[in-house]
């Protein structure tokens, strides 16, 4: 059964696998994360704000990304993007909008509503008496978030943002619906091309199971670091 | 009844919990073991139904090697009554319930069966009224004497109390005490960690005291109260009872 | 936007000569549905076995739940439907792989089956967090009574465990409806891949996708009112869960 393998297949596609695939699986992972953490921490104090209706739509927006697929999310924004880019920009037709925009925009706006939560959470977890305090030395709502709130809710949610972050890695692979070259699509491609299907799906799989088991392991040590500290 | 004989127990490599321990708790004895808390004594009276296992020496209870893997443990514990310090009743089921079920599931009685030796321990411990409402219905104090009476409901040979007082408010220690001191009378062989000092100076026999993992003081009750040896025990009793 | 809009879409006769676009994404649903009540089952009884051993008192046990969550949780759920669909035929026996692969409706089996076991590692964890979340002295005071670990499982950890792991379960149950959708790469027409066909037949993009949207919406509510009945009938009067 063995016998049967090429790995050469594997050492010849490489190049192509990595530079062009995994390339853009980590820099849609990252950037996504970068921006889903941002917009997911408006998300969750624009919830827990007082401001009459703003609540509610954050919540009916996190609840909205949170009920549906994200291949669906991603067919969404796939037809939406160049009609949103027309509007926009006041064009004629839709807007040619690249794969990689695309899906950044697509995995920022989904993967925000479950950053979102956990920044809520991250926030509620903040005893009521640090705002209190930061509002006593004359703090504006703003830098009581900027310099007392949000510190301390981004490093006791750390772990579950990184580990949420895995998730992303691992969701990033569904662009693959649309047939972009991101690392499993790459290997699809070769393995399509090659009729090296075995081969090319098994790589692809142990890839992913290193990347994430490192990564998971290093977020349970750093939890591990974190609860000592505390 | 419990025989302890040189019992030694380390948490990992580092720390020694117990030290060299011997004592014993002859049938129908009241035995009182006090200690300033991390002094060893709840690691004790877990040792002696193994739910805490003990890597040097010998218990036996009833002629049973604790420590031998041979020995039917679940057995074993069947016939020794245990009270928690938290009480430990089961909160997804009736009070009535929570005293039924080991006597069906360990002791193979059947459900009438359990139902009445039940019924009639609850009564025994003034809440029979409450048979049908959850754990979380009653104060600690009635918690504390339902769990007291789901040991007993067991037939048990001998009971271990670890701190039934200490979790309680004020008000409700002495609900729990009468309880006890009323067992004690009826003779019932009774091993009990405790700081109320005055159950001691009324039902017990004897008084161990222990710290850091050593028995420091095994004594009859009048000899322990009126000229402890050591001054380890001196200088407990003298904070303990100064209040 | 210069958008057409055409409500009317769903009631034309799709293109595979079935019915309506509506009778279409109907189907789709009920794929959605029956393939994720399947996946929901394969992944509570594997996911509360594993999780289960996770808390057992057993090193070899835990080793193997240990590896078993790890290796279903680091791989994307469509790298694992490849592996089961593409690749898994390839590495059996010849006769046994034609056989899977000339099975009719594989890819309900590859969805029903790959989706239950990635979502069985998070029900694990679940499970385990569930159970080790309870006060140690409720595995105490069960086995103090003498009942075994079967036992302790079976009357005391679980049922308390599985009333407070009910609402993260719930929205497990919910990521597996989601999930589901994945299985449109290996052919599955579940409700997206109706939506994504109807879409390619008619040019209604919006249409569609609005559909499927107002559908998995139905669901996740459904879902969350039934659950809520649910945990409302098996609530423990008093009893706070998680405290």
């Amino acid at each position: 059964m063995l016998a049967n393998f090429d790995f050469d297949v594997i050492r010849r596609s490489l190049g192509y696998l990595f530079f062009d695939g995994m390339t853009f699986t980590l820099m849609l992972t990252g950037l996504a994360t970068v921006g889903g953490i941002i917009w997911g921490t408006l998300i969750a104090m624009m919830r827990l704000s007082g401001v009459w209706g703003l609540p509610r739509i954050a919540q009916l927006y996190v609840d909205l990304m949170r009920s549906l697929p994200l291949v669906l999310v991603i067919f969404w924004f796939y037809f939406l993007v160049p009609y949103i880019g027309q509007w926009l920009t006041g064009a004629s037709r839709p807007v040619r909008v690249g794969a990689f925009e695309s899906s950044l925009l697509t995995f920022t706006l989904f993967e925000a509503a479950y950053y979102a939560e956990i920044m809520r959470a991250g926030i509620q977890s903040i005893s009521r008496g640090q705002p209190a305090a930061a509002s006593a030395l004359g703090l504006t709502y703003w830098q009581t978030m900027r310099y007392v709130v949000l510190p301390q809710a981004f490093r006791n949610m750390l772990p579950v943002l990184l580990t949420q972050t895995i998730v992303l890695f691992q969701d990033t692979s569904l662009v693959y619906v649309l047939s972009i070259t991101d690392f499993l699509g790459a290997a699809s491609k070769v393995a399509q091309r090659d009729g090296r299907l075995v081969e090319m799906y098994l790589f692809a799989a142990l890839v992913y199971f290193v990347i994430s088991s490192i990564a998971s392991f290093g977020v349970r040590r750093l939890q591990a670091r974190i609860a000592i500290v505390r | 009844m419990i025989e302890i004989s040189h019992v030694d127990k380390w948490y990992g490599t580092a720390f020694q919990a117990l030290k060299d321990c011997t004592t014993s708790v002859a049938k129908g004895e009241v035995v009182v073991v006090c200690g300033p808390s991390g002094s060893g004594k709840s690691t004790l009276i877990k040792c002696v139904n193994a739910l805490e296992p003990f890597q040097k020496g010998t218990i036996t209870v009833d002629g049973i090697s604790v420590g031998d893997p041979r020995t039917n443990l679940p057995k074993l514990r069947s016939r020794v009554g245990m009270v928690f310090q938290h009480f430990e009743l089961f909160p997804h089921l009736r009070i009535i319930d929570n005293l039924c079920l080991a006597q069906e599931k360990v002791l193979g009685r059947s459900h009438a069966e359990a139902m009445a030796k039940g019924s009639k321990l609850l009564d025994r411990v003034g809440l029979k009224d409450h048979a049908q409402k959850y754990p979380a219905q009653l104060s600690g104090g009635q918690q504390q004497r339902v769990a007291i009476a789901r040991a007993l409901a067991m037939d048990p040979i001998a009971m271990l109390f670890d701190e039934p007082t200490s979790a309680l408010d004020p008000e409700m220690i002495s609900e729990v005490l009468d309880v006890m001191i009323d067992l004690a009378r009826d003779g019932m062989t009774m091993m009990v960690v405790t700081h109320e000092m005055g159950f001691a100076r009324k039902v017990a026999n004897r008084v161990i005291f222990m710290d850091q993992g050593e028995i420091v003081e095994d004594a009859q009750k009048e000899e322990f109260f009126n000229k402890p040896r050591s001054e380890r025990a001196q200088k407990f009793l003298s904070k303990i009872l100064s209040h | 936007m210069n958008y057409h809009w055409n409500w009317h879409i769903f009631f034309e006769p799709s293109p595979n000569g079935t019915g309506t676009y509506l009778d279409m994404l109907l189907s789709g649903l009920m794929v959605t549905i029956v393939t994720s009540l399947a996946a929901w089952v394969i992944a509570l009884a594997t996911g509360a076995i594993v999780g289960v051993m996770r808390t057992l008192p057993s090193k070899p046990a835990n080793l193997f739940g240990f590896c078993y969550v790890e290796f279903f949780r680091n791989m994307p759920l469509l790298v694992q439907l490849f592996l089961w669909f593409f690749v898994l035929p390839e590495l059996l026996p010849h006769a046994w792989g034609l056989w899977l692969k000339q099975l009719p409706n594989a890819p309900f089996y590859t969805a029903a089956i790959g989706t239950g076991l990635f979502m069985s590692a998070r029900v694990a964890e679940q499970t385990r967090a569930g159970i080790n979340s309870l006060p140690r002295g409720q595995r105490m005071a069960a086995t103090a009574l003498g009942l075994r670990t079967a036992q302790v499982y079976r009357y005391v950890l679980l049922p308390i465990a599985v009333r407070i792991v009910l609402p993260p379960l719930t929205s497990e149950f919910l990521s597996t409806i989601k999930n589901t959708s994945v299985a449109l790469t290996i052919g599955l027409i579940e409700l997206t891949a109706a939506a994504r066909a109807m879409q390619e037949f008619s040019f209604q993009v919006f249409e569609a996708f609005t559909a499927a949207t107002v559908l998995y919406l139905l669901i996740n509510i459904v879902v969350v009112i039934v659950m809520h009945f649910v945990e409302r009938s098996v609530a423990i009067p008093g009893y706070i869960s998680g405290k």
